[in-house]
């Protein structure tokens, strides 16, 4: 009997993958897709008391989120600050990934090492000392009065959606820069030099070489930020104020003290399905222009 | 300016931090010729291709193309073109686009774009492959490709570092004849990088022979072979078995010259050498005959020897011959079939005196 099985699983590889992925394969089922499912269902029952749910099955609540503005605002400023933090996080880490990847010769690790090293602290941490920089009282405004430059505390620093893209674009920075730094660093340096030989300036040949060969890992970066940040509660909760709330916190809080646990399930699941069509069409776009780019 | 100094490399040297990879190279080459750099790895030549690419500014001296003072111009504005030693073939366009690459600053109609795209397929006999890409080439394909991107530019001088490397022998030498083909129907100037001496000497009209940054000899191959001016370029071309020998005496033509356990002969005089000192006689394996007995052929020299090894190579067989008071063994190349002449057999070797190269000691 051991023999047997000993032999069918030398022979098949399939099994041999199967047996590799089991334990991932339960945690996802149990933790993720379970749940989700849950949540699916969820969305088209009834709320009918605090205690109440009636399981019959109904899309008012997709209705309802369509039909009060607020859900439909909310979920629109979601996919902005997303989109801006998303924007911000990859100006400010492209250069930095490109420096490594381009111009450190030696020690790239503890470049990429050191790069991330603000974010062994923890998260929520790294959101207070945000606060503490941008607060009415905080570091910018302070220096910025100090020097006579304005006579007020900025408003917008704090309790916006500035604040919110700020604090998310310098949380994600870290996530970003790997995935940027593996694709440029895997460009084959003669390509850069053949393009440079061929007549193209070194700009033309960021734009024409550099860049498209990067997209893996731009758009990797891209999915990897956004859709994160667009499910993120804690940084709207601290650094947003009510101009930066976003569907995330009523979802917590239809689930929390407004006690609808259906339709906070049907924003989740339109929330999802934004994401995920977003990600598809970036991802999309972002190939179609690099090809006509070059 | 002559069409002989189409480009002129004048005192170049460059230095990487304390090593210096070129070492003050002058070299002249002529409009429409097929010019060589041969070494071994390391010796500079890549670093001379890159200073005429313009991707490295030599530290001292100058580079003219065309009359034209190059020296501090970048790459993308210089009249040359380059095929690199990988053929960097950019993945994410198609054959078609890859070609064009180089020729968007000129502004061409779509037509005459793809005209220029489709003759440069057919000079290198790649038609229909516009739609491919990259990783559905062969070696050999991407090499055309390569070749077929830099000519569509039609650049003064086509450089090429190593461009035969990555092929398999077959493929190799059948490139080798179309390159030069190639080369002649276009009648650009080509300068080709290599370490491999056989690639050199079939393709090129005149090769610089590099080594530790620095040229020890420009000549046509069979002048190259034929009358090495040195140690160096007479052992890295080809196969040639070196003599220990002493002047003797010098005159206006001749030269007395004492081989070490050969005896005394007189040679052609070549220049700058003085009374006593050590020299080196070279000679080519192919000019020494090997035989049986010693009356067999006539000729200036002839020595008894043993057949140390014997190896054989289909068209010919190499014989090593151990000859008493001489360290290394003499090498002998023959297509006879030796018959009789085996392993640890006694044998004579011939030389003939008009066959032997004086190389001075550096």
């Amino acid at each position: 009997m051991i023999i047997s099985l000993k032999k069918i699983y030398a022979k098949n590889e399939n099994i041999k993958a199967y047996l590799l992925l089991f334990p991932a394969l339960m945690l996802v089922i149990l933790a993720m897709a379970s749940p989700m499912l849950l949540t699916f269902l969820t969305s088209f029952h009834t709320q009918v008391s605090m205690m109440e749910i009636d399981t019959t099955l109904t899309i008012d609540r997709y209705k309802d989120f369509f039909n009060k503005p607020v859900y439909t605002t909310l979920l629109g400023r979601s996919l902005k600050i997303s989109f801006f933090v998303t924007l911000v996080t990859l100006i400010t880490t492209y250069p930095l990934a490109y420096y490594i990847a381009f111009y450190v010769k030696k020690n790239k690790m503890l470049w990429i090492v050191l790069m991330t090293l603000p974010f062994w602290t923890s998260y929520l941490l790294r959101v207070f000392s945000w606060k503490v920089i941008l607060g009415h009282k905080g570091v910018v405004n302070s220096a910025l009065m100090a020097v006579g430059m304005i006579e007020e505390p900025l408003g917008f620093l704090i309790y916006s959606q500035t604040a919110v893209v700020l604090t998310l674009a310098h949380a994600w920075a870290a996530f970003a820069i790997l995935p940027l730094y593996v694709s440029l660093d895997k460009i084959d340096k003669s390509l850069l030099e053949a393009s440079y030989d061929l007549g193209n300036s070194k700009f033309q040949t960021f734009w024409r070489v550099t860049f498209p060969l990067s997209l893996p890992g731009v758009i990797g970066a891209i999915l990897i930020i956004f859709i994160p940040t667009v499910g993120d509660y804690v940084t709207p909760q601290l650094v947003g104020g009510t101009d930066g709330r976003m569907l995330s916190n009523m979802i917590q809080a239809l689930f929390g003290r407004a006690n609808n646990f259906p339709l906070g399930a049907a924003s989740a699941v339109i929330m999802l399905l934004s994401v995920s069509s977003v990600a598809l069409i970036v991802t999309y776009i972002t190939r179609k222009v690099s090809l006509r780019m070059s | 300016m002559s069409d002989k100094e189409f480009i002129k490399i004048k005192n170049v040297s460059k230095k990487f931090d304390d090593v210096v990879a070129v070492d003050d190279v002058n070299i002249d080459i002529a409009k429409g010729e097929f010019f060589s750099l041969l070494g071994p790895s390391g010796c500079g030549k890549t670093t001379l291709l890159r200073i005429l690419a313009g991707f490295e500014y030599p530290s001292f001296g100058k580079v003219l193309i065309d009359n034209i003072d190059v020296t501090d111009i970048t790459p993308n504005l210089r009249p040359t073109n380059m095929v690199f030693q990988n053929y960097a073939i950019f993945p994410h366009i198609n054959v078609k686009r890859n070609i064009e690459f180089g020729l968007r600053k000129e502004k061409l109609s779509r037509e005459e774009l793809n005209q220029r795209v489709n003759d440069a397929l057919k000079m290198v006999q790649l038609e229909g492959y516009e739609d491919r890409f990259s990783n559905q080439l062969s070696g050999g394909q991407r090499q055309r490709i390569a070749l077929a991107r830099a000519l569509v530019k039609q650049p003064k001088v086509l450089l090429l570092d190593e461009p035969l490397g990555a092929l398999d022998k077959k493929l190799r030498e059948e490139m080798q004849l179309e390159l030069r083909k190639l080369q002649r129907s276009v009648g650009i100037t080509f300068i080709f990088v290599t370490h491999d001496q056989e690639e050199a000497m079939t393709m090129s009209d005149r090769v610089a022979v590099m080594n530790k940054g620095q040229i020890l000899q420009i000549s046509p191959p069979k002048d190259l072979y034929n009358n090495p001016k040195n140690l160096f370029v007479g052992d890295f071309i080809g196969q040639i078995n070196f003599l220990e020998s002493e002047v003797k005496s010098v005159d206006q033509q001749n030269v007395k010259v004492s081989i070490k356990n050969l005896g005394d002969y007189t040679l052609t005089y070549i220049d700058n050498i003085n009374q006593g000192e050590s020299i080196v006689c070279a000679i080519r394996p192919e000019t020494i005959q090997i035989t049986k007995n010693n009356d067999q052929i006539k000729s200036d020299i002839s020595v008894k020897g043993k057949i140390s090894n014997t190896s054989f190579y289909g068209n010919m067989t190499y014989v090593y011959v151990e000859i008493e008071g001489i360290k290394k063994p003499l090498m002998i190349s023959t297509s006879d079939p030796l018959e009789g002449l085996t392993y640890n057999s006694d044998c004579f070797i011939n030389i003939n005196l008009k066959d032997i190269r004086l190389i001075k000691k550096n």
